[in-house]
């Protein structure tokens, strides 16, 4: 009896999904997405849900830095609506892979509106402070010029709350690539202040908390700064590998928030007929990081002030260190491409020493042999794996963008608090 | 002011002196075996085997990670199957030996190039691959002194034919059997060398220190034995030299132990007593008088 119980249920079960999930598919083809890489991926599908069919370029694991496209990727871009990136000079290979692909779907840079970090500003903040005001002295030059040149300026104008926040680079950096889409974008962004979606602004908020932890005079800086970024991609900076800014914004939760808003506008605009789940799934998500982020924060507050030095392979960590008053320390610098050098070995064996840290940290991503030779040298331990620029597999302790954010909370918070 | 410029970074630093040692191992067992491919006019083989062993050394990466033996043997087995079988090919069929060798390091190449696009995308293989003589560790250490003295024992082992071979290779075809031996073993040799200096300084700059000494010593010395020692001697000045620039000026130091031998090989061409460039076509007017 139990036996044919449990077979009317199961085929109660199949009848039911198989009612379900032909409507759904039924009802509307999935709209097909690109994201460039894992943890992008994994934000894409929180908000996209059931109406998209996700590409991710980069899988777990794997380094976005060196990436090589393939023919598959290059038929995944060309067939895409939407194609989703980080920005900042993240995908140096995207734009060829793009044209090359002939994509003509939207591109939605996620890192729209953070306030980015300068290269290696985290660092030294009085050698950048001067910094500042030779780029403004430069720019004082050069403002009415590069007005001109920008037809959209009005646009600009209007959003006159983004602009404070570095909204302009963006422009700077579109109008290099002669993306004209991201106007639209933008004209996004006025909406869904209209649909009163008071949630959009919260990383804004945010980062108004930021001013009131830190120096105000250093942000001031950045506002001005950041208007005219677009020169400083020619100015002392531009022998970087990565350009001017860090792009790993997604270390800061705040900024995750901010790659939501983007996330959603973009699909919003692809596939207006769903937008209104978008942004549900958007506030579900949003939700789930704020409360994440209040965790981080306790974990990361009760770091003993004398245990705030953290080493790593790479140099993939600015905006959580910024965030939470940290120094992240890396032998490789800020791209997992470059070739260490004994100099700069030696500087932070010296480091490490003088401040007597206690533990260095390995990522899932880099070639580990140099950290652990590191940790040999100076009695220090090795404090467990990060994760910076890709998630884990699925079975691994950071599967999805939140849960790498708390393993690496976790991780650094057990190892310098003990 | 010397000991801050030449004695502080290896006194202070461990890894250093790992560094140090390393190349010095690299040195010592690499160079002889330079010098008898230059001697054999085989200096492209060491390139060709260079090449060789990097697919094998990527499948020892994808089987089982960064394990320095897995990638050990599997750039020794895929050295010793390119070097067998173009050396086979070459005895059986018509074809050059040079020829042949071409032929397998490609394929080998090119199958080793697949094997990483397909399963690779983890770490950056191409980091693995060039090594880095900064993170050397105990066993990787061990490896690289226990190569280079196995290869110095079979090379004062092999000498003889070798230089005999060198010299006139009919005549030693005609008087022993083991011409081929020798031949074989001393590929081996180079595939040993090359797959030690992979760990240092990866497949392509092993080749450097295994060749450039090997070059520049052509212009200090005549004999043999001149020439293996001028080689060791300039292959491990080099190496200091190229460390301590590492470290002064923050160059990544496998490319500047490379690039300060390339330097030694330039002056070694135009000041080089042996038939350098001044040497060579200076008046002689010392013999006139």
């Amino acid at each position: 009896m139990t036996s044919l119980r449990s077979v009317f249920a199961s085929a109660t079960a199949l009848a039911t999904l198989s009612f379900t999930i032909p409507t759904a598919s039924w009802a509307e083809q999935p709209i097909p997405v690109v994201a460039t890489f894992s943890i992008l991926g994994d934000m894409v599908e929180r908000i996209g849900g059931e109406h998209i069919a996700l590409t991710t370029l980069v899988g777990p694991d794997g380094d976005a830095h060196v990436y090589q496209p393939t023919p598959k990727a290059a038929r995944s871009v060309a067939e895409a609506d939407v194609l989703f990136m980080n920005g900042l000079e993240f995908e140096g290979w995207l734009e060829r892979l793009a044209e090359a692909a002939s994509f003509d779907g939207a591109m939605v840079v996620a890192t729209n509106g953070i306030v980015p970090i300068a290269f290696e500003e985290h660092e030294d903040e009085h050698e950048e402070h001067d910094d500042h005001k030779e780029h403004e002295e430069h720019d004082d030059h050069e403002e009415h010029d590069d007005h001109d040149d920008h037809d959209d300026h009005d646009d600009h104008d209007k959003h006159g709350e983004h602009d404070k926040h570095g909204e302009h680079d963006k422009h700077g950096e579109h109008d290099k690539h002669g993306e004209h889409d991201k106007h639209g974008e933008h004209d996004e962004h006025g909406e869904h202040d209209e649909h009163g979606e008071h949630d959009e602004h919260a990383g804004h908020d945010e980062h108004g908390e930021h001013d009131e932890h830190g120096e105000h005079d250093e942000h001031a800086g950045h506002d001005e700064h950041d208007e005219h970024a677009g020169h400083d991609e020619h100015d002392e900076h531009a022998g970087h590998d990565h350009g001017t800014f860090d792009p790993h914004a997604w270390q800061s939760l705040d900024n995750a928030v901010i790659y939501a808003n983007n996330i959603a506008a973009g699909l919003a605009q692809a596939d207006p007929a769903n937008a209104s789940e978008y942004y549900t799934n958007r506030a579900v998500f949003v939700a789930e990081i704020v409360a994440l982020k209040s965790d981080v924060d306790a974990m990361m507050a009760a770091l003993p002030a004398d245990k705030r030095t953290v080493v790593t392979p790479h140099d993939a960590f600015g905006y959580f260190a910024e965030a939470y008053n940290l120094t992240f320390e890396a032998p490789q610098g800020m791209s997992t491409e470059s070739e260490v050098s004994a100099a700069d070995v030696a500087a932070l064996i010296t480091q490490i020493r003088r401040e007597s840290i206690s533990a260095v940290f390995i990522e899932s991503i880099t070639d580990n042999r140099m950290m652990e030779q590191i940790a040999n040298e100076t009695g220090a331990t090795i404090g467990g794996t990060l994760y910076s620029d890709a998630l884990s597999g699925e079975t691994g302790p950071a599967s999805t963008y939140l849960d790498m954010m708390r393993h690496n909370a976790t991780t650094l918070s057990e190892a310098l608090g003990s | 002011m010397i000991w801050d410029l030449m004695l502080a970074p290896f006194a202070d630093f461990g890894f250093m002196r790992r560094a140090l040692l390393g190349c010095i191992a690299v040195s010592v067992g690499a160079t002889p075996v330079g010098v008898f491919l230059m001697l054999r006019h085989m200096s492209l083989t060491g390139d060709a085997m260079a090449h060789a062993i990097l697919p094998g050394a990527a499948i020892g990466y994808l089987v089982s990670g960064l394990s320095l033996g897995a990638m050990t043997i599997g750039g020794l087995v895929a050295g010793m199957i390119v070097a067998l079988a173009s050396g086979f090919v070459a005895r059986v069929t018509s074809l050059r030996e040079d020829a042949s060798l071409a032929a397998f390091y490609l394929i080998s190449l090119a199958l080793g190039v697949l094997i990483v696009s397909t399963h690779g995308n983890n770490v950056d293989l191409m980091h693995v691959l060039f090594g880095t003589v900064l993170a050397l560790d105990d066993t990787a250490l061990i490896l690289l002194c226990s190569f280079a003295s196995l290869s110095v024992l079979v090379l004062a082992l092999l000498f003889r034919p070798l230089v005999l071979e060198c010299a006139d290779p009919q005549f030693l075809r005609s008087v022993s059997k083991l011409s081929g031996v020798t031949h074989f073993t001393f590929l081996a040799l180079v595939v040993m060398n090359l797959v030690g200096g992979f760990h240092a300084l990866g497949t392509l700059m092993a080749v450097g220190i295994m060749i450039l000494p090997g070059a520049a010593a052509r212009f200090w010395a005549e004999s043999i034995a001149g020439l293996i020692a001028v080689a060791a001697l300039i292959a491990m000045f080099s190496s200091l030299i190229g460390l301590l620039l590492s470290f002064h000026y923050s160059l990544p130091s496998g490319p500047a132990i490379i690039l300060v031998a390339g330097v030694g090989y330039g002056l070694s061409l135009i000041f080089g007593p042996v038939g350098g460039a001044i040497a060579q076509n200076l008046p002689r007017r010392k013999f006139e008088t």
